[in-house]
């Protein structure tokens, strides 16, 4: 079993963003950065097939040089090499990020049975790079799986919705995102933090593409600052919400 | 013309789709809607009410249920009779995935969760980042837009227009298309009841809960006010509460006419599903909690003591 797991690097924002001085990016000089929240759990499921079926498991990012640093965290966790397709540091868009990363699988010899992704990244959620990435290569995709059993070649996935599971079938070779929740990612080993070292990170360099969907600005989302009023303290500012509740006719 | 997916569960419409279809009328333009699969040809008249006035049902023998893919080339053979200036749908984790498909089949760009959208040439929209905290202001190049319509973003307006007449059509699918789609459902976790996105009431908890046994002071506080309970993703990621109940940008955005928040100090991402919330009450150990900068009313206090106080006055109160 041959499983590549596509990450993103992008900064770890905590409570308030800040932009750069042409608003085009966050402010990232006072940040950290890590990958995207569903990846932690893509990576973790990669090396969980490879431990129970063998095989490889590869990773590949678009990103600047420093995406290396992301790679060689997830390097620890166990997987087997990594491929980083460098690009300026500036942002691209789906389409060219979705032709690049399939440039880049289809120059790998190794025909991965499974690419999974996180359901969605942290800073832009364009919602359709693994879509497109699925058409380039003609596989199957599903999307925003909580629970996967790979059996005789079909990926078994589950989806959650407000109404209960939805339960879907891909055969191999296929393409999934995952979700928070889908399992709990390992911390890196000492000894995995060691061979992670040295293991192999493959720097490739693409093009840029005239973006189709062009950034111009971003802005911070206007505060819905409402300046909560403050009932009172304990179970004594009950009476003063039952009033509130009353009057917006909760019951 | 401007085209809207209307999105739907085996007949039932998915109700961001009536968002999508009031903002495709503010565009100026005729509206004229599509739903994939046979049972969807029961929304005409919820269509024609707000403001489409012709409803295309995509029928197709591999179309039993949600095929995501099949969707989006029912769209692309649509997009192609018709030549609309732009597809749009609900920004829900479904309207994003089919646009995603036509987008693909198309090879254009597509702008997912857009709060406004102004066509021209190119397109210009202001989309969500950073789960809502940003706004990106972006140029879409491509004659025709597909976008997808942020959650929320805008009010559902009825027109109390005329059912949608019927245009039946066969997509050209090929085998690939219907690969993979819904094989089965069970109610899993759920426990049946008042869901998240449909609950008027939303009693919510989060780390300050302290474990899953306390959300049985929860459960009774949202059945006595007809809602439901939800959690943050610690409760979910810890195991106290099925995933089915996270609210936030990874799991369900609501937008209750009441959402109580108990210990939950409001990371970025949970703010993001529950902030259009129309009133929001916040119960709190930390005067100093981010959610209090989201919420209407709050009291600073431990809801072990707050909210079963809470429940027994509202019983008092009920009579």
């Amino acid at each position: 079993m041959d499983v590549l797991v596509c990450l993103k690097r992008v900064p770890l924002a905590g409570g308030t963003l800040i932009l750069t001085p042409d608003s085009r990016d966050i402010e990232t000089k006072h940040l950290g950065f890590g990958i995207s929240p569903h990846e932690e759990n893509a990576v973790e499921a990669g090396v969980q097939l490879v431990e129970q079926m063998g095989g490889t498991l590869t990773l590949l990012t678009l990103g600047p040089s420093d995406a290396e640093e992301q790679l060689r965290s997830q390097l620890a966790i166990g997987a087997t090499r990594a491929v980083l397709i460098e690009t300026d540091g500036q942002e691209w868009d789906p389409q060219g990020t979705a032709a690049a990363l399939v440039d880049a699988i289809n120059a790998e010899e190794t025909k991965f049975d499974l690419i999974i992704f996180g359901a969605e990244s942290a800073d832009s959620a364009g919602y359709q790079i693994h879509i497109r990435v699925a058409h380039a290569l003609n596989r199957p995709i599903v999307t925003n799986v909580k629970s996967m059993k790979i059996e005789n070649g079909i990926a078994s996935c589950e989806r959650v919705v407000a109404q209960g599971r939805e339960h879907y079938e891909a055969p191999l070779p296929a393409i999934v995102t995952v979700r928070d929740g889908l399992n709990i990612p390992r911390y890196p080993s000492v000894p995995g933090r060691m061979q992670a070292r040295k293991k192999i990170v493959d720097m490739k360099k693409a093009e840029p593409r005239v973006p189709k969907l062009e950034k111009v600005t971003l802005a911070l989302a206007p505060s819905k600052d409402k300046g909560a009023e403050i009932l009172g303290k304990g179970a004594d500012a009950v009476p003063a919400l039952v009033d509130v509740l009353k009057q917006i006719g909760a019951f | 013309m401007i085209l809207v997916l209307i999105d739907h569960d085996r007949g039932e419409i998915d109700a961001l789709s009536l968002r999508a279809l009031t903002a495709a009328r503010k565009l100026g333009q005729d509206v004229e809607a599509v739903v994939i699969g046979n049972d969807g040809a029961s929304l005409a008249a919820i269509a024609g009410e707000f403001g489409a006035k012709v409803l295309h049902v995509a029928t197709h023998a591999a179309i039993t249920d949600y095929t995501p893919m099949a969707s989006g080339r029912a769209l692309a053979n649509l997009v192609e009779k018709l030549k609309p200036a732009a597809v749009l749908a609900a920004g829900s984790p479904r309207g994003n995935e089919q646009l995603a498909h036509l987008a693909a089949f198309l090879d254009i760009p597509m702008a997912a969760e857009c709060s406004e959208i102004t066509l021209g040439s190119p397109h210009h929209v202001l989309r969500a980042r950073w789960a809502g905290n940003l706004i990106e202001s972006a140029n879409v190049h491509s004659d025709l837009l597909v976008a997808t319509v942020l959650s929320f973003s805008v009010e559902p307006e009825s027109i109390n227009g005329a059912p949608a007449s019927v245009s039946n059509f066969e997509p050209a699918l090929e085998p690939a298309d219907s690969v993979v789609k819904i094989l089965s459902r069970d109610a899993g976790e759920s426990k049946g009841g008042v869901t998240l996105s449909d609950a008027k009431v939303i009693v919510s908890g989060g780390r300050g809960v302290g474990g899953p046994d306390g959300f049985g002071n929860l459960e009774e506080l949202a059945a006595l006010l007809g809602g439901t309970v939800g959690c943050s993703r610690v409760v979910t990621s810890s195991g106290w509460r099925p995933h089915a109940e996270q609210v936030g940008q990874t799991g369900t955005k609501v937008a209750p006419d009441l959402y109580i928040a108990a210990g939950i100090s409001g990371a970025m991402q949970h703010i993001a599903g529950m902030k259009n919330s129309k009133t929001i009450v916040v119960i709190n150990t930390d005067p100093e909690a981010p959610i209090l900068r989201y919420a209407d009313y709050a009291i600073i206090g431990d809801l072990h003591q707050v909210i079963p106080a809470l429940t027994s006055a509202i019983r008092q109160a009920k009579g």
